[in-house]
């Protein structure tokens, strides 16, 4: 009796690593022209919507020749830069005199009066009419300042409308000192220290027990520097945001007067005469006055130092922005949602997927291998189309002579990054769904329905901010954060929505919120394709 | 000559119960209905107005249009079916039998077309009467009551009625440029990405670039923008096109896009 002994093949099983199947996938998705050219019309809607945005801009301030639009220009207002490199405002009143070397400047404030804008909607007496009130963040307190010129370093400590004493320092810093008004029964005793560079607050309810509020580093900060009192309202902006857009009605110029005494100066100088003065455009003049009597202080200041936030209907409205660059993004990430859920769902349309299960029988591999090739292909897709965009975005703004609101490299980077990041995991997550669903149509849909229509609601049917701010925390369209370029200042009043590029959540958490759903789809699409018959 | 309109007759028959015996038909009737009933309730009850600033000159809110928001929404589900109902024939090959057995083609687009229209027009009249319904329950608990000066929602009044009856039109010629991109592409998947990226991009250019006139042009041509003109009771004569000028502009769309899939069927293989 001899034994048969069956077949085997002498072929090694070597074939069926993982790094084959990436390659087989790879091979699927690049042999089909249709994709390939889709890829491109993606890189090219970035870059052409990036060219309206750039190139399309004719505001009514161009000049004949096309020059540089400058200050004075009407239309394209260059605003002065902080310390930081950030556009800020510096307009303010303030009474000063130098400070030599290390010293301080203590004040007491017993009151905070001002003037506001009637209401939203509602008639003063006459157009341009104000009324008694205090703006939130109008404010008045004692400062150190490099010098008088807009933009210089400075740190302050003040009594604000209704956030309480807070010390600010550089336009973007701000940190709080004791709560609530003051009002003669309980005042404010404000105090600022110099010590080489470092600037340090103390506030009092007394005058005897004092807290240290901050302590601020004015790097480079002169021997001698401008001590003294100031008085500063931010404009008011009455905006009303609904369903159906933003209705502003009336706003304007407000001012806040701050009553001192107390006021003591020590340190290197002389005590020398009070000097007061405007701080800030020089068409603003008689916004802002003082008075003495005795040693009584009355300081009153229009305008704000602050940080400048970029923003429709703000002030540096005209200014193009990197979010303004990046608007093809939304055309990008459809076009890469249509083939990331063809590339799974064309497999079962023609049968495919029975020939790649049985060449590859482990199912989760498969969809791993194909969330890989499409969310790398989308990524490279996604960051050669924000590059480009930015860059020829940026070309063709600074050839016109255009604002552009100024944005650091880093940051820069971060967004075109983060936007090749985003077109990735959207795909990813069209693949996914387009496994779960089997119809590419019906995953395009989804896929657009969660992440185009929740940008699209928020932003541009402008639901009321917080129903917006959810649905750009919850949904996939929290994702677009990685877009946001600039930061949001609590101490500034301003419409920081999505449509400017601000958005609810950091770059990081919004990601996360986009990963957490595409891993969700990719482990219900796992499930799915290993209990189902392909 | 005189057999086209028993051949029309059968065609829209034969094509009715394609669509009719596909459980999906059914399934996306019921979701564009409730998406779009939800989503309206749902804007309608994030309405915010505060206190003493109620009054219409301050909030400009107008509650046709918040109402109907969920068309915002409905839309994709009346497209999504216009193009599956083109879309799967091609994918699966049916449409060579279609066309075996109905070699007029474009009496076969027509039919395909009124099947679909009217399946728009049904979910489109439920959707609406039910988002009006919400938001007459909803609306004026939500500050947009008739002591603060809003007339509650009734399709007895004009413009109301002008919304009303102009939303169920949107959604029919929404469905009629779905299926018109579907039959020149001849991809749902293709298609409902085209036909997305018209109704999105272009209100989201439009409020993103900085340039207020160009915006205001792209407004006057964009599908959306323009279709929606017609939720307007509010400051309609601020609006850069009147009400039914909008619904004309994508009507236009609606038909090129019927046009150029008609020109795909008649002169190309299928």
């Amino acid at each position: 009796m001899t034994t048969m002994t069956p077949y085997r093949s002498g072929m090694t099983g070597a074939r069926d690593g993982f790094a084959q199947l990436l390659h087989a996938e790879w091979t699927k998705f690049r042999t089909v022209r249709g994709w390939m050219i889709t890829l491109l019309v993606a890189v090219l809607a970035m870059v052409g919507l990036a060219l309206l945005s750039a190139a399309g801009t004719t505001s009514s301030c161009e000049h004949a020749g096309g020059g540089p639009v400058r200050q004075g220009g009407g239309c394209a207002p260059t605003f002065p830069l902080g310390p930081g490199g950030e556009p800020v405002n510096d307009s303010f009143y303030v009474v000063h005199q130098p400070l030599a070397g290390d010293g301080s400047i203590t004040a007491r404030v017993t009151s905070l009066t001002g003037l506001v804008q009637p209401p939203n909607g509602s008639q003063g007496p006459g157009p341009g009419d104000t009324q008694p009130g205090v703006m939130p963040w109008g404010k008045a307190g004692v400062m150190i300042k490099e010098n008088l010129t807009q933009g210089s370093a400075y740190a302050a400590l003040m009594v604000t409308g209704a956030h309480g004493v807070r010390m600010q320092w550089n336009y973007t810093g701000d940190t709080p000192g004791l709560g609530g008004v003051v009002k003669a029964t309980d005042p404010r005793w404000l105090r600022l220290t110099r010590s080489g560079d470092v600037i340090t607050g103390y506030d009092s309810a007394d005058g005897t027990h004092w807290t240290q509020v901050g302590s601020v580093t004015l790097a480079g900060l002169p021997r001698v520097a401008q001590a003294g009192l100031f008085g500063a309202s931010p404009d008011q902006n009455n905006v009303t945001q609904n369903f159906g857009g933003t209705s502003q009605n009336g706003g304007g110029p407000t001012q806040a007067t701050g009553v001192f005494d107390h006021v003591t100066l020590t340190g290197g100088s002389a005590a020398g005469p009070w000097a007061g003065r405007y701080i800030g455009a020089a068409d603003a003049s008689g916004i802002g006055s003082y008075h003495q009597a005795g040693g009584q202080f009355t300081v009153t200041g229009s305008g704000d130092i602050a940080p400048i936030a970029e923003g429709h209907g703000g002030p540096a409205d005209a200014a193009l922005t990197i979010h303004d660059y990046l608007l093809g993004t939304f055309a990008g990430l459809i076009a890469l949602a249509v083939i990331a859920a063809m590339f799974m769902t064309a497999e079962y349309r023609r049968n495919l997927l029975r020939v790649t299960l049985a060449a590859s029988p482990r199912r989760g591999r498969v969809l791993a291998a194909k969330a890989i090739v499409i969310g790398a292909v989308s990524f490279v897709t996604g960051l050669v189309g924000a590059a480009i965009a930015v860059g020829i975005g940026t070309a063709v703004t600074h050839s016109r002579g255009y604002w552009e609101f100024p944005i650091s490299g880093p940051v820069e980077a971060r967004v075109i990054i983060g936007t090749g990041l985003l077109t990735a995991v959207t795909a990813v997550l069209a693949l996914a769904i387009g496994a779960m669903v089997r119809r590419s149509a019906a995953a395009v849909a989804i896929v657009v329905v969660t992440i185009v229509l929740p940008y699209f609601l928020a932003a541009v049917a402008i639901l009321p901010l917080g129903a917006a701010d959810w649905l750009l925390r919850i949904t996939p369209a929290a994702g677009f954060a990685v877009q946001g370029a600039y930061p949001q200042y609590p101490q500034v009043t301003a419409i920081y929505s999505a449509l400017s590029g601000y958005y609810p959540l950091s770059s990081l958490a919004g990601f996360a919120v986009l990963c957490a759903w595409t891993a969700a789809a990719l482990a219900g699409a796992a499930y799915l394709l290993r209990r189902r018959d392909a | 000559m005189s057999a086209v309109f028993p051949a029309c007759g059968s065609a829209v028959h034969a094509e009715w119960t394609k669509l009719r015996t596909l459980a999906s038909t059914w399934w996306l009737l019921l979701a564009a209905v409730a998406l779009t009933i939800v989503v309206g309730a749902a804007v309608g009850a994030a309405f915010q107005c505060q206190r003493f600033a109620c009054a219409p000159a301050q909030t400009g809110a107008d509650p046709a249009k918040i109402s109907l928001a969920g068309v915002y929404l409905g839309q994709v589900i009346v497209a999504l079916l216009a193009v599956l109902a083109v879309g799967g024939e091609y994918a699966t090959g049916m449409i060579r039998v279609t066309l075996t057995a109905m070699p007029r083609r474009l009496i076969l687009l027509a039919a395909k077309a009124a099947v679909v229209l009217g399946w728009a027009l049904a979910a489109g009249v439920a959707a609406v009467l039910g988002s009006v319904l919400a938001g007459r329950l909803i609306l004026p608990g939500r500050g947009l009551s008739a002591a603060n000066g809003y007339a509650l929602l009734s399709l007895g009044s004009g413009p109301d009625l002008r919304a009303a009856c102009g939303s169920v039109l949107y959604l029919a010629l929404i469905a009629l440029l779905a299926f018109g991109i579907a039959t020149a592409v001849r991809d749902a998947a293709v298609a409902i990405g085209v036909v997305l990226g018209l109704l999105y991009l272009f209100p989201i250019v439009a409020a993103v670039i900085p340039d207020h006139v160009l915006a205001r042009h792209l407004e006057q041509i964009a599908p959306m923008n323009a279709g929606l003109y017609i939720q307007a009771t509010v400051g309609v004569k601020s609006l850069p096109l009147t009400p039914w000028q909008g619904l004309g502009v994508l009507a236009a769309w609606a038909f090129g896009a019927l046009a150029l899939g008609a020109l795909v069927l008649r002169f190309r293989d299928a």
